[in-house]
């Protein structure tokens, strides 16, 4: 089977761009830093 | 282990060993063998990603860290989603424009062959000198809890995994650990339900994570700027990103893996799947350990997880020392668990003040617990000098044999044979493709068919294989070398990735410049390594620094030589 191509594309209906794919990652991120920041102070 | 959990352990590797190998026949140019058919999609690649990370040590003893010592280490993870991110926008595109087969191959098309054999040198180096150990270190503890021999562990689990890896190569790598990383997660899942199933009556899940707290075991985020604590929120994300770019973006075992996308677009989400899930999957791991904490507060656990080597020394023990231990671990048990049951009282009945006087009386019980357990260890190291005092690898197996029903025994004793099993095919196949690309095709095979390559790809790969299991199998000979073999990986990466980053962005930089960088600043991370005591995560740092510093200087100074550089137009 022939490969693809590399295209920019991400096939996602959402993000479309994978500028936006790389934002999302770092927003989950934060949020799991968040959730276990919170998790420490909430239960010291 | 009754037969029911043999059939489950046995019928599932071996069954997906076969798959495997049927699935991958007929794979006969190196291409296909080495990278496969390029057909494969984003998920597979992600999970084939998290499981060649993730060995049956990671499974077996992070639960037992985060007994001992809570959700801590959760933090040596913060730099792996931005370095997977950079990998996916800088390294990735530049592999596979080059259609490289190893990473190290990219360095000898950027600088020159001396360059690309330092860097495959020092891989086959750390990955052939530690290749024994991720079949040993789970051996020895399953061998242990089970009675099984442990030479018949290791030869069995090592034999497998040679056959299907020399026999299927990459694909059948990627195929058996997506099955192998279902199992693992299906046990992971399994034991945290009947943990929970298995706490107290009337003790709710924001109880145990109250309790939990009160014994420290919930510091998940450290924002300490102390350079001496070993896991922070800026070494775990500022070393943390440096050792997860080194890792993930030029260590074969983990190229290997996502070289094999079917697209640029797979490669890229199956390392997105990673920067996503890998901080919450380590996070559940040691939160079982933590819940495991709990749940012994309330039953008493043995005062020695290794309960092989405890009733090994207790029969042979003549002075009583280590039953009078044990007695006192009893009444130190009960003690605490008497202050718990008042706290939680005082927790349900809103009684703030009640509560903070039975969490205080508490933890001064549990540091009784825990001095009588530092000074069992104390006593069965002096009756057994070299014995590993160090139980918590234990801790999670002891749980699941004594709590678990049986058929989830079997699940969860095939899922650390499978994260063995994975994690070890993926540094198999690597070794075997960086030997016959790297240093048989560029040095001794020049112009051979495709089939000759796959054939000394087989045979190197087999190869490593057998070290593998010779080196598991002497190993326990030599727990020292073990040690140094860990310390060693963890110190070369830094130097890895900067010869990498100068490749990729300062190109100006030539080939003998960084190769002699290269070798510099390893030698000043091993006269660091030996005169400092800071966190092991800042090497990378240093390592990958210092590397770019000496490059950029030796550039300018001597006005060495710049390599060709087929990246650009």
């Amino acid at each position: 089977m022939k490969a693809p191509l590399d295209d920019e594309s991400t096939g996602l209906p959402w993000p479309r761009s994978w500028g936006g794919v790389y934002g999302l990652v770092m927003v989950i991120f934060v949020l799991w830093v968040g959730l276990l920041t919170a998790l420490t102070r909430l239960f010291p | 282990m009754n037969t029911l959990d043999y059939v489950i352990l046995i019928g599932s590797m071996l069954g997906i060993a076969a798959y495997a190998v049927w699935s991958t026949r007929g794979r006969k140019d190196l291409n296909s063998y080495l990278k496969g058919a390029g057909e494969t999609r984003w998920l597979t690649i992600g999970l084939s990603v998290m499981a060649t990370q993730a060995s049956a040590i990671t499974f077996l003893s992070t639960p037992g860290q985060g007994y001992e010592s809570g959700l801590g280490f959760v933090q040596n993870y913060f730099g792996a989603p931005l370095a997977l991110v950079i990998i996916s926008v800088v390294f990735l595109p530049l592999y596979r424009r080059l259609k490289v087969y190893t990473a190290y191959e990219y360095l000898g098309h950027r600088f020159d062959s001396k360059t690309r054999l330092l860097g495959a040198g020092l891989f086959l180096l750390q990955r052939g000198l530690g290749a024994g150990i991720t079949i040993y270190a789970p051996a020895i503890v399953l061998s242990t809890v089970m009675g099984w021999r442990l030479d018949a562990t290791i030869v069995c689990s090592g034999l497998l995994v040679v056959i299907y890896t020399v026999a299927g190569g990459c694909d059948a790598v990627s195929l058996t650990q997506k099955y192998q990383i279902g199992v693992i997660f299906a046990g992971m899942i399994a034991a945290f339900f009947v943990l929970l199933a298995r706490l107290p009556v009337g003790l709710t899940f924001t109880d145990a994570l109250s309790l939990a707290g009160g014994f420290h075991k919930l510091q998940a985020v450290d924002f300490s700027m102390d350079m001496n604590r070993r896991y922070t929120f800026w070494s775990g994300t500022l070393g943390g990103m440096f050792l997860a770019l080194s890792y993930f973006g030029t260590d074969q075992s983990q190229v290997q893996r996502y070289l094999s996308g079917a697209s640029l677009r797979e490669s890229r989400l199956g390392l997105m799947f990673n920067a996503v899930f890998k901080i919450p999957m380590q996070a559940f791991i040691l939160l079982l350990g933590v819940l495991i904490f709990v749940f012994y507060q309330f039953e008493r656990p043995p005062v020695y997880f290794n309960k092989a080597a405890w009733n090994h020394q207790a029969l042979q023990a003549k002075d009583g020392t280590l039953r009078s231990l044990d007695a006192q671990f009893t009444e130190a048990h009960l003690a605490e668990r008497a202050q718990i049951e008042t706290w939680l009282k005082a927790r349900h009945a809103g009684d703030k003040g009640g509560e903070a006087a039975a969490r205080a009386a508490a933890s001064l019980a549990h540091d009784q617990v825990d001095a009588v357990r530092a000074r069992t260890r104390a006593a069965l190291d002096a009756s057994a000098p070299g014995t590993k005092a160090n139980d918590a690898d234990y801790v999670f197996i002891t749980f699941i044999l004594d709590y678990l029903p049986h058929g989830l025994i079997g699940l969860l004793v095939t899922a650390f044979f499978a994260a063995a099993l994975s994690s070890k095919a993926g540094e198999l196949n690597a070794l075997g493709s960086t030997t016959t690309v790297d240093v048989y095709r560029h040095l001794v095979r020049l112009d051979a068919s495709d089939a000759h390559y796959v054939v000394a790809s087989k045979v190197f790969t087999a190869f490593w294989g057998l070290v593998a299991i010779a080196f598991a199998l002497f190993a326990n000979l030599a727990e020292n070398l073990i040690q140094a073999v860990n310390i060693l990986g963890s110190i070369f990466y830094g130097v890895v990735l900067g010869l990498f980053l100068v490749a990729f962005f300062l190109k100006r930089v030539g080939g003998t410049a960084v190769f002699w960088a290269a070798l510099a600043a390893q030698a000043v991370v091993f006269v660091l390594y030996a005169t400092l005591s800071i966190s092991y995560l800042w090497y990378n740092v240093i390592g990958c620094v210092a590397c770019i510093a000496f490059g950029l200087i030796l550039q300018a100074v001597l006005g060495l030589g710049k390599g060709p550089d087929p990246a650009k137009p």
